[in-house]
């Protein structure tokens, strides 16, 4: 480690204490990664949330494993940069979003006793929920204030805010406190906390009267189908909940807005700069405003980065193809700074200590010493994703769009065009009754559904940073810069006029964003071992202690119905057959709206057309059935997995809502079945269900109660189903499997990243266009005497072929 | 039966500048191939024999004068148990028209059985370790007044070699191999064997030393070394396979049980000498102008057509077989005679070995009745069947080639052949070797408690049938220093370990890897069914 002896800033922060907010973030990691490695003699205290691991162990995992500390883990050596890591770096368990801190003890005593406190936490995403935002950016650093002020000890507060607090608008943007603007429309913070939490109460109100709740269900019910009440509830809630933090997100918006500022991230973090200063008494306060933070120019590494920031979805999604335009004017200015001259800048304003008359503002932005134009950016970025194609799942390069610079209504108008035939498309294949293949393919339109509505979510959140034209002075940073030695100039570089813009896209953002991005840069398929193939293994690992399986079109591509037409026909004579299945063609519509409206009620009522039946003759054809009917739409591959498990020492279950009499014949695959059981009277079937057929949460119930009764870990174990009404059972297990699914379950298989098989019929299986039996029972006299009597010589008699 | 003139014998045709395009079967279709003149010949089969004037009377006349045996009467007590075994669905090919020669002598049986008082009878289809047959392929066989007389009662029934009441051990032959017989048969005072002797590889204690056992007596021929070591399974003098059952059928001998075997052959009377197919076994430079164009319009309909319903109209084709011999007796003589007999349909004389050995692989196989003929069945077909049907020498030389021209779809009877599927996909996934594959997987599959419960209630070959399969083609594969099929599925055809080809043309240039440029060539004209005296 080479130590700038000669730094004045390390100097002055020799032996000072330092505590840390937002040490977790992107601009928090990098901090303390320069606090560590540039000021060796300071000590760091850090607030996090503690998590489920506590406080200490979320600092070493998130903060101190980051591969932003690699450089100094190379120069140290892995032993003495852990021990150095445990004797400065020491973790606090709080929260900045309630008051106090969440502080007490010990903790307490070691956060006020720092020299300085670094203010860095904050809610940055762009659309968080409007009362989210006001607790963590708005009232964050009063809290801070307050807990200061409450136990008299005066920390030098250094608050990290942002450039934007100065609002949607045009021309410069002076490095003054929002309320010294001309601009600035005057609210009372308060006023605004308690709006925000009103408006949480209101919104959670709103989505609890029952339209709301009906129409939540509904939607549940469409996207999931007959999955059985418990299921549909808890969908139905999450979509409530979902629904209130969409409301919030656009509530903070909408307010952002009214006030002149571009999101709830901007008009928080104002406010809270107003409270601070307001709160702050006699506490010595800097603030420093970063405008767009992005990977590092050289510090701890170039291109250094954290996370996905704000603008790289949308040069992935540029990269991929999938947004071609994007609202901006070409001489606009991109206020871009390097994540590591932020810091510097921090670092810096922590040394030198409040300026006089307090409280100071640094703004940290390049825009106006070093302003990178939009349009050299979009030029970069092209000429860059030219010579460096990102490839698509088939090895091909994509190749990117010519960038217009449309207005933003513009793009809005072409995407939400785009959308609403998307959406028409997707509600036309959602009623269409689509399996395996074809489903996958619907789905794949659904996903590219949800790209643009991320697209579009991208042109709604940055549209308005992209077409702000503030220029934000930097007096204070530049005047700073010119006062530091040389030595901490090279040390603790933040003069945004040192950016090459060309080789900072081009070098250092871009490939940087690409690597983190995980984007495929090689031409070429896949090479290795796909995921399915990995999934497949875990799938078949020894340790799975059970594989459940669905019946229909899981392990046979038939149903409840054609078992039955198949039976019913197997001892009527050829004149009935006909009118047999003309009756039943009739009758098909009717079951089948019934069947999707609730599985296990039209069981229940199909069932009913067996009653009567002989047992005996039911058995016996049940036999023929299988090898007649079932087998030859079985799925070869299907029956090879349960076999499979069962060779892998698994207990195999079959969980079915078919009859017991039907599957019977199956059951040496099995170790255990779970049917539907019809009950018996008098050698003949009643028609009624001696239980609840397991379907949907029944199924699920039942594969629970098997698992409790034979000691099974069901988190250890794998099920195969074909539906999203099978849903509560394969979320019950560890490992769920979705077989040839239809276009709701293969859309939730594809976002969870279960494994997906397709299992087919055999190519050759003799087709059967209806599932009538063939013929048996006696053909000729049943008389062996005359068999056996007759003339010798005479020709056998003529019969049917 | 119409007038007819005397049949003529084989042939064997040197292929000149004159002679028109060949045909080959090519599973449901076929192609005309023109073979290159000067060092190509076709053996053609004999013409079908004239069949017996009275199926009816022969079977009556073999039975009462039985050869080295009392007549069928005099073994026929009151209150005797008596079996009656028959071949199952593999014989013949196609399966012959109504009625089955099956039928008329179970029949025949069956009257001399009531005459004398006999109540106990069983009828079994000898299917060994073949699928089940179904309702209608048993009324086909048996006759419907047989079947509705004796299924319902359950005294007709299919041969169960997993039952563990139904099988009993017999013993071990003098070289350990271990015999296993249906209890039934065992217990029984007369067992009377049917059989259809379609090539000389079937009938003698075959019939009964393979077709009523089970795994644990089959597995001691039907194996690598054994088949490698039967120059040909077709010529029984000169089969591992046959003296082994021999064998073992020494040991059913001497255990007391007493077999009545009736043999029987048939002509190869396959298309008809009328007939929308007749032309199937005509001479090609001998069809008529109608035979062109019902070819022509065969070719052209089916063009139109989905594999399945090829399947259907190809399996529905009923052969116009006639009976040309019927002997009963004792197993050994019998069989000497019946031999002859099917020698006397069969062989062709033919000179000297060649290159490569050409072959059109038709529609069916002995194990794809009514079913699918898969992948599996192709190479057994070609390399297993039409390769040993010699005497003397393989017609292809050690080292040559064999070019078969047959669609081999990736297609499998899911029913018919679940132990296939896995056989395909896991198995030859991995090798072709048939010693390793005996090595490493034939105990499984013999063993697996879901193939068997398929073999014994559904209507699936037993899991150790693909097996025996490829076992059947090992001969022919450790003979030949290359496969080629034409036409054939390429992903299919690889995974057999054979090399695919689209055309004749291009099968005869990647065969010159093999066997140098301007190789002999002889095509193997079958069906009608022949047999090539190789000297």
């Amino acid at each position: 480690m080479v130590l700038e002896q000669r730094s004045v800033i390390a100097e002055v922060l020799a032996g000072k204490r330092i505590a840390v907010t937002g040490s977790t973030g992107f601009l928090g990691t990098a901090l303390i990664e320069r606090l560590v490695r540039s000021v060796p003699e300071c000590e760091l205290v850090l607030l996090v949330r503690p998590g489920r691991r506590g406080a200490q162990a979320r600092v070493t995992r998130d903060v101190l494993k980051n591969d932003a500390f690699d450089r100094l883990r190379e120069e140290m050596g892995k032993a003495d940069f852990d021990a150095m890591a445990a004797e400065r770096v020491t973790a606090v368990a709080g929260d900045v979003g309630t008051d106090g801190l969440g502080l007490s003890g010990d903790d307490l005593d070691l956060f006020l006793s720092a020299d300085i406190i670094i203010h860095s936490a904050a809610t940055v995403s762009f659309d968080s929920p409007l009362d989210t935002a006001v607790e963590v950016n708005l009232l964050g650093p009063q809290r801070i204030a307050n807990l200061c002020n409450e136990h008299g000890v005066s920390p030098h507060i250094v608050a990290v805010s942002t450039c934007y607090v100065a609002g949607s608008r045009r021309g410069s943007a002076p490095e003054q406190l929002p309320d010294e603007s001309p601009y600035f429309v005057a609210v009372d913070w308060r006023r605004e906390v308690e709006a925000a939490r009103r408006s949480r109460l209101d919104e959670e109100n709103a989505s609890r009267q029952p339209g709301q709740l009906e129409q939540f269900r509904s939607e549940a019910r469409r996207e999931l189908g007959a999955v059985g009440t418990p299921a549909l509830a808890a969908k139905t809630e999450s979509l409530r909940q979902a629904w209130v933090t969409d409301q919030m997100v656009a509530n903070g918006r909408a307010r952002a807005s009214s006030l002149g500022f571009p999101d709830a991230y901007a008009y928080t973090k104002a406010l809270g700069e107003l409270a601070l200063v307001e709160t702050r008494g006699d506490l010595p306060v800097s603030i420093v405003r970063p405008s767009i933070i992005e990977s590092a120019w050289t510090e701890p590494r170039p291109g250094w980065i954290r996370g996905f920031r704000m603008a790289e979805p949308v040069i992935i999604s540029y990269a991929r193809g999938l947004l071609s335009e994007f609202p901006g004017v070409p001489e606009g200015v991109v206020d871009v700074i390097p994540v590591d001259m932020v810091v510097a800048a921090i670092v810096a304003v922590a040394a030198r200590g409040p300026k006089e008359g307090g409280p100071d503002v640094t703004q940290v932005a390049s825009g106006t010493a070093n302003p990178l134009r939009y349009k050299n950016l979009v030029d970069y970025a092209e000429e860059f994703f030219t010579a460096n194609p990102i490839y698509d799942e088939l090895g091909q390069p994509i190749a990117v769009a010519a960038w217009r610079f449309p207005g933003r209504g513009r793009v809005e108008g072409q995407l939400a065009r785009a959308r609403s035939s998307l959406e028409r498309a997707d509600a036309v294949l959602e009623k269409l009754p689509l399996r395996g293949r074809a489903a996958e393919a619907a789905m794949r339109l659904q996903s590219r559904k949800e790209l643009l509505d991320q697209a579009f979510g991208y042109v709604e959140l940055y549209g308005a940073y992209a077409e702000c034209e503030a220029l934000y002075g930097l007096e204070n940073l530049l005047g700073m810069w010119d006062e530091l030695s040389p030595e901490d100039q090279e040390a603790f570089g933040f003069d945004p006029r040192a950016i090459d813009w060309k080789h900072y896209v081009q070098g250092i953002h871009l490939p940087s964003v690409v690597r983190q991005a995980r984007a495929k840069t090689t031409p070429g398929k896949k090479v290795g071992p796909s995921r399915a193939t990995r999934l497949r293994g875990q799938v078949l690992a020894p340790e799975r202690h059970m594989a459940a399986f669905d019946l229909e079109n899981t392990l046979i591509a038939s149903n409840v119905v054609t078992s039955y037409a198949w039976l019913a026909t197997r001892r009527l004579p050829p004149g009935e057959r006909a009118l047999f299945a003309a009756k039943a063609l009739a009758q098909g519509p009717g079951w089948l709206a019934l069947d999707r409206k609730d599985r296990s009620d039209f069981l229940r009522s199909f069932y009913r057309n067996y009653r009567g039946a002989p047992v005996d003759q039911i058995e016996t054809d049940a036999v023929e059935l299988l090898s007649d009917y079932l087998l030859s739409k079985a799925f070869p591959a299907a029956i090879r997995r349960v076999r499979a498990h069962r060779a892998a020492g698994h207990r195999t279950v079959l969980i079915t809502g078919a009859l017991d009499f039907v599957v019977e014949p199956l059951a040496p695959l099995f170790d255990h079945v779970i049917s539907a059981e019809m009950g018996r009277v008098n050698g003949r079937l009643t028609g009624g269900m001696t239980a609840v057929p397991p379907t949907a949460e029944n199924r699920f119930q039942a594969l629970v109660d098997y698992a409790d009764a034979n000691d099974i870990d069901l988190r250890e174990s794998v099920a195969y189903a074909d539906s999203s009404s099978d849903l509560p059972m394969l979320e019950a297990v560890g490992f769920p499997v979705a077989v040839n699914p239809e276009t709701k379950l293969a859309a939730i298989a594809r976002k969870r990243g279960w494994l997906v098989e397709h299992f087919d019929k055999q190519s050759g299986a003799p087709g059967r266009p209806l599932p009538i039996a063939p013929r048996t029972g006696a053909r000729s006299e049943p008389m062996l005497s005359r068999a056996l009597n007759r003339a010798p010589g005479r020709a056998p008699e003529k019969t049917r072929r | 039966m119409s007038p007819r003139k005397a049949p003529r014998p084989g042939l064997v045709l040197d292929v000149d500048a004159s002679t028109p395009p060949i045909l080959f079967h090519h599973g449901e279709g076929f192609r005309m191939e023109k073979l290159p003149p000067g060092r190509s010949r076709v053996i053609y089969p004999a013409e079908p024999l004239r069949g017996l004037e009275d199926p009816d009377g022969a079977i009556r006349d073999a039975l009462e004068n039985p050869i080295e045996s009392e007549p069928l009467r005099a073994l026929l007590f009151k209150g005797m148990k008596l079996t009656i075994a028959f071949d199952d669905i593999s014989l013949p090919l196609p399966p012959m028209r109504r009625p089955d020669v099956r039928q008329r002598i179970i029949e025949a049986v069956l009257d001399i059985a009531a005459e004398v008082g006999v109540d106990d009878v069983h009828i079994i289809a000898a299917l060994a370790l073949h699928r089940r047959m179904t309702e209608d392929e048993l009324r086909h066989a048996v006759g419907d007044r047989v079947y509705d007389a004796f299924s319902p009662s359950g005294r007709l029934y299919n041969h169960d070699a997993e039952d563990p009441e139904g099988m009993t051990h017999l013993g071990t032959t003098n070289h350990g191999e271990e015999v296993q017989l249906s209890t039934r048969a065992v217990e029984s005072d007369l067992t009377v064997y049917v059989n259809i002797n379609l090539v000389s590889m079937d009938g003698g204690h075959k019939s009964t030393a393979t077709g009523l056992s089970g795994y644990v007596g089959l597995r001691h021929h039907h194996n690598v070394a054994t088949m490698r070591n039967s120059k040909s399974f077709m010529d029984p003098e000169n089969s591992e396979l046959h003296t082994k059952n021999w064998r073992q059928g020494d040991v059913i001998r001497n255990a007391g049980i007493k077999i009545f075997q009736i043999e029987t052959t048939i002509n190869n009377n396959t298309f008809g000498e009328t007939g929308p197919l007749s032309m199937l076994q005509k001479r090609e430079w001998e069809w008529t102008s109608r035979d062109r164009m019902q070819f022509l319009a065969m070719q052209g309909g089916m063009r139109y057509l989905t594999c399945s319903a090829k399947r259907r109209i190809f399996h529905g084709w009923q052969a116009p077989y006639e009976l040309t011999s019927v002997q009963a007796g004792e197993i050994e003589a019998v069989h000497k005679v019946t031999t002859e007999n099917t020698y006397a349909q069969h062989l062709v004389p033919v000179e000297g070995q060649t290159d490569i050995l050409t072959m059109g692989l038709p529609y069916i196989s002995p194990y794809n009745v009514n079913s699918v003929m898969n992948p599996i069945l192709v190479m057994v077909l070609g390399l297993g069947y039409f390769f040993n049907l010699y005497r003397g020498k393989p017609l292809v030389r050690e080292g040559g080639v064999v070019i078969m021209s047959h669609p081999t779809q990736w297609d499998f009877h899911p029913v018919h052949h679940p132990s296939y599927i896995d056989f395909f996909e896991q198995v030859l996934a991995e090798t072709t070797d048939p010693i390793e594959i005996e090595k490493k997987y034939e105990k499984q599959y013999a063993e697996d408690e879901w193939y068997k419960h398929l073999y014994r209630t559904s209507y699936a070959y037993h899991g150790v049938h693909p097996f025996y399969m490829w076992y059947w083609g090992s001969h022919g594969m450790e003979h030949v220093g290359q496969v080629i099929i034409v036409g054939g599925d390429p992903k299919a055809v690889r995974r057999l370990g054979f090399r695919p080809a689209s055309t004749m043309q291009d099968a005869l240039e990647m065969a010159g890897d093999t066997v140098g440029p301007q190789p002999t060539i002889t095509h193997f004209h079958n069906p009608p069914m022949l047999m090539a005296d190789v000297t």
